[in-house]
């Protein structure tokens, strides 16, 4: 497929230039990842106004928690956001077989984050770290800690599910062609990725670095 | 006179096979329709249905009211009433009702753009709110919610009997489509306006909406979580607000406050939108202080996030926070009072034309006003105290929200009617109808702010002898009201088909939106307009008008 032709077939109503595209699809990415943040705010906050109302519950609660798996989750996220941010350059360039792979590569490695996130779920549902009757430890606001750590980290595996999906339908439709390489969207996909990254840079510490200074 | 020359090549009416509604035909082309104008009409479909059944839990609470015992509905039934009532008036009908049915049909056509910044993401907006608006129906269905539309805990978390959670899931839902509206809306003004549209020559009608979706895009999420949480601890037993184990219920209060003050301000600021372009319109007048309605646009949307206190002055929140907010709140009042001392201003020296769509806007200017006064009693500590869950509460916020929003709602829609449908109303007819709004909403709610003065609870179904008297009137002016609310539904419908034809622009307005036939063609110009000035431009900026004879009006533009 010629440039000209493949920028054709790339631009959507109402737009009249390529650029002008790109730069709404970006924009309204960061204008939705804004959103997304204060969805994040609300219970960071709240973990906020918790933790210094019960700091040593809460430290102790955070001792709880497997500094391994996340330490390896955090490290795998990272990486996936260069690999994303390679397949979003090189789809910008058009060099096709570095998008296939880069894609390929970060929806692996989300899919490895979640893997081991399921593995670390199943020793804490075994180690009765689950809020309720029989909680492990006896002190009740450590309780409330560990709500904020089922909730925070499945909500944000939920997030990245739902990256994981739009990474891969990218890499099927680039395979097949069927999306050129131009188009914004693998530049939209490449933010979203990141905000989710971001959101877990802040779930690390407070969830796995808490109590254990 | 160029803007002349460009106006009278538009041609009145679009062929058939131009016109958006005719330009293709079938089910699939309206529910399938990435343009913009026709998701506007499928929204207001929907808007209409909820309309009716947020008013059909107003209709049960005014005939139960009617007498100081029970007689209509057990207590049971009444909190599932006013809860119904309240989610669906909220989400399903204030919320949406200006940006996605005007806001909507109106921004691309005002900015001289081709459409939304997203076509499909428009459409597949609406589906969300359908789908939201299935699971509030499944709600009612089921049996109904009985937390008030706040869903305070722990009431909702531990106590509630009703569905919680489906109301919650639905309400979340619908959070999506307004969302994806919002971002929608702030990327095409970015970036499709016309040429030589600055920001400074924007209608005041599409800063509002612009204003509207960023509180939607940062205050919405935070509700969205906030009902989240509630879900979360309800179905799952995750402790959040639980007072047993650490957590604390007023921190709901907080959070859920945090969106819900701004909401008002999603409600009310379209409002002012629509307001400012009928008031210069029919007084024939530029607005008096242009960027001043839109730094108090800008200053109201900033400031509305910083007042979520005054809700909870009884909650035991500490008395400094609670004078910290009650200050905030008289701020926040300013810009408001600015715009309704320049929407006056603008009257002066007009030419005033009492058509309908002025009828609705000035009585929203009157009717806005008491409201927003009693808004500062309440952001009083001791006057709030006094009155809070009482009528005068209720009185206050239906001022702003119903004798404001829907006020302006049906003010804008009357207005814009001809573009949307290419129909001119019965004006006879219409301007009975607003003023009938006007005097049925006064009976309706002003014996409220007596009886809440006198000490009247809201959310109760039986009441002393004493306050019958009052809410004999309100209910009797609910007949009134709710006439003037069907009657415009009557005549519009009639309209479509026996409805005189109307011209490009029948009202002489400035705005883009005119410059296109009436209905507009599926591109929305046949040619893209372009801007060579501010809007309002009725008459020299200066001088007012010397004599009744009408000086020629200069659009902001056209497709030159
Ligand atoms: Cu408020």
């Amino acid at each position: 497929m010629s440039g000209a032709a493949a920028r054709e077939a790339t631009l959507q109503k109402p737009w009249r230039s390529l650029r002008r595209e790109r730069e709404a699809v970006s924009f309204g990415t960061w204008v939705f990842v804004a959103s997304e943040a204060m969805f994040f705010a609300g219970p960071l906050l709240a973990y906020a106004a918790y933790r210094s109302l019960w700091p040593e519950a809460f430290a102790a609660a955070g001792r709880e928690t497997d500094i391994v798996y996340g330490t390896v989750n955090t490290a795998l996220l990272l990486t996936s956001s260069l690999t994303m941010a390679a397949a979003a350059e090189g789809a910008r360039a058009r060099l096709r077989r570095l998008t296939l792979t880069c894609l390929a590569a970060t929806a692996a490695l989300g899919l490895a984050f979640l893997v081991v996130k399921g593995f670390e779920y199943r020793e804490d549902i075994h180690k009765h770290l689950i809020p309720g009757a029989g909680f492990r430890l006896d002190m009740p606001p450590a309780q409330l800690f560990f709500a904020f750590y089922w909730l925070l980290t499945g909500v944000h595996a939920l997030h990245l599910s739902i990256g994981i999906g739009i990474t891969v339908t990218l890499l099927i439709q680039a395979w097949h062609g069927s999306r050129p390489l131009p188009s914004p969207a693998f530049e939209g996909a490449g933010l979203y990725w990141h905000f989710v990254d971001l959101v877990w840079i802040f779930l690390y510490p407070l969830l796995y670095l808490m109590g254990r200074s | 006179m160029s803007g002349i020359t460009a106006e009278r090549a538009v041609p009145d009416r679009p062929s058939r096979a131009d016109s958006y509604l005719t330009v293709e035909t079938g089910l699939a082309s309206w529910l399938l329709t990435t343009d913009h104008k026709r998701i506007a009409l499928l929204y207001m479909a929907a808007i209409t249905v909820f309309f009716f059944v947020g008013g059909a839990g107003a209709v049960a609470m005014r005939i139960e009211l009617f007498t100081p015992q029970a007689d209509l509905l057990s207590a049971d039934a009444y909190n599932r009433a006013f809860t119904f009532h309240g989610v669906i008036m909220v989400w399903f009908f204030l919320i949406p009702s200006i940006p996605v049915i005007l806001g909507n049909f109106l921004l691309p056509l005002m900015i001289g753009a081709r459409d939304l910044a997203f076509p499909r993401l428009n459409l597949i907006s609406w589906y969300i709110f359908i789908a939201a608006g299935a699971l509030a129906a499944y709600t009612l269905l089921a049996g109904g919610v009985d937390t008030g539309w706040t869903f305070y805990t722990p009431l909702s978390t531990a106590f509630a009997n009703g569905h919680v959670l489906a109301a919650a899931t639905a309400v979340f839902v619908a959070g999506f489509s307004t969302i994806a509206s919002a971002v929608n809306f702030i990327v095409t003004t970015h970036l499709l306006r016309a040429p030589g549209l600055t920001w400074f020559r924007l209608p005041l009608f599409v800063w509002a909406l612009y204003a509207t979706s960023v509180v939607m895009v940062l205050a919405t999420p935070v509700l969205a979580m906030v009902l989240l949480l509630i879900f979360a601890e309800r179905a799952f037993g995750i402790p959040i607000f639980d007072p047993l184990r650490g957590g604390d219920p007023v921190l709901f209060q907080h959070l859920f406050w945090f969106y819900s003050h701004p909401a008002v301000y999603i409600m009310i600021l379209p409002s002012f939108g629509v307001i400012s372009e009928l008031v210069t319109c029919y007084a024939r007048r530029r607005v008096f202080g242009y960027s001043f309605m839109v730094y108090a646009i800008l200053w109201i949307s900033l400031v509305g996030f910083l007042v979520w206190g005054h809700h909870m002055f009884v909650s035991g929140q500490s008395v400094f926070a609670s004078l910290a907010f009650s200050l905030l709140s008289f701020v926040v009042a300013v810009p408001s009072a600015i715009k309704v001392f320049n929407w006056t201003a603008t009257l002066y020296r007009g030419q005033i034309v009492f058509d309908a769509p002025m009828i609705y806007a000035l009585g929203f200017i009157g009717l806005f006003t008491i409201g927003g006064l009693t808004g500062l009693f309440l952001a009083s500590v001791p006057v709030d105290v006094h009155v809070t869950d009482t009528y005068f509460v209720v009185a206050h916020f239906h001022y702003i929200m119903v004798g404001g929003a829907v006020s302006a709602f049906y003010g804008g829609l009357t207005f814009w009617w001809p573009k949307m449908t290419g129909r001119l109303y019965p004006e006879g007819w219409a301007r009975f109808a607003a003023v009938m709004m006007f005097f049925g909403f006064g009976f309706t709610f002003f014996p409220m702010f007596i009886m809440g003065f006198l000490g009247m609870p809201r959310r109760y179904h039986v009441y002393p002898e004493e306050f019958q008297v009052w809410h004999v009137l309100a209910s009797a002016g609910a007949v009134i009201l709710a006439a003037a609310y069907l009657l415009p539904m009557g005549y519009f419908a009639w309209s479509l088909v026996w409805g005189r034809r109307a011209s490009a622009n029948p009202w002489d307005a400035t705005g883009l939106e005119w410059q296109t036939s009436s209905p507009p063609p599926r591109e929305n110009f046949l040619v893209s307009p372009a801007v060579d000035r501010g809007p309002y431009d009725y008459h020299p900026a200066h001088t007012g008008p010397p004599s009744m004879e009408r000086e020629p009006h200069r659009p902001q533009g056209g497709q030159a």
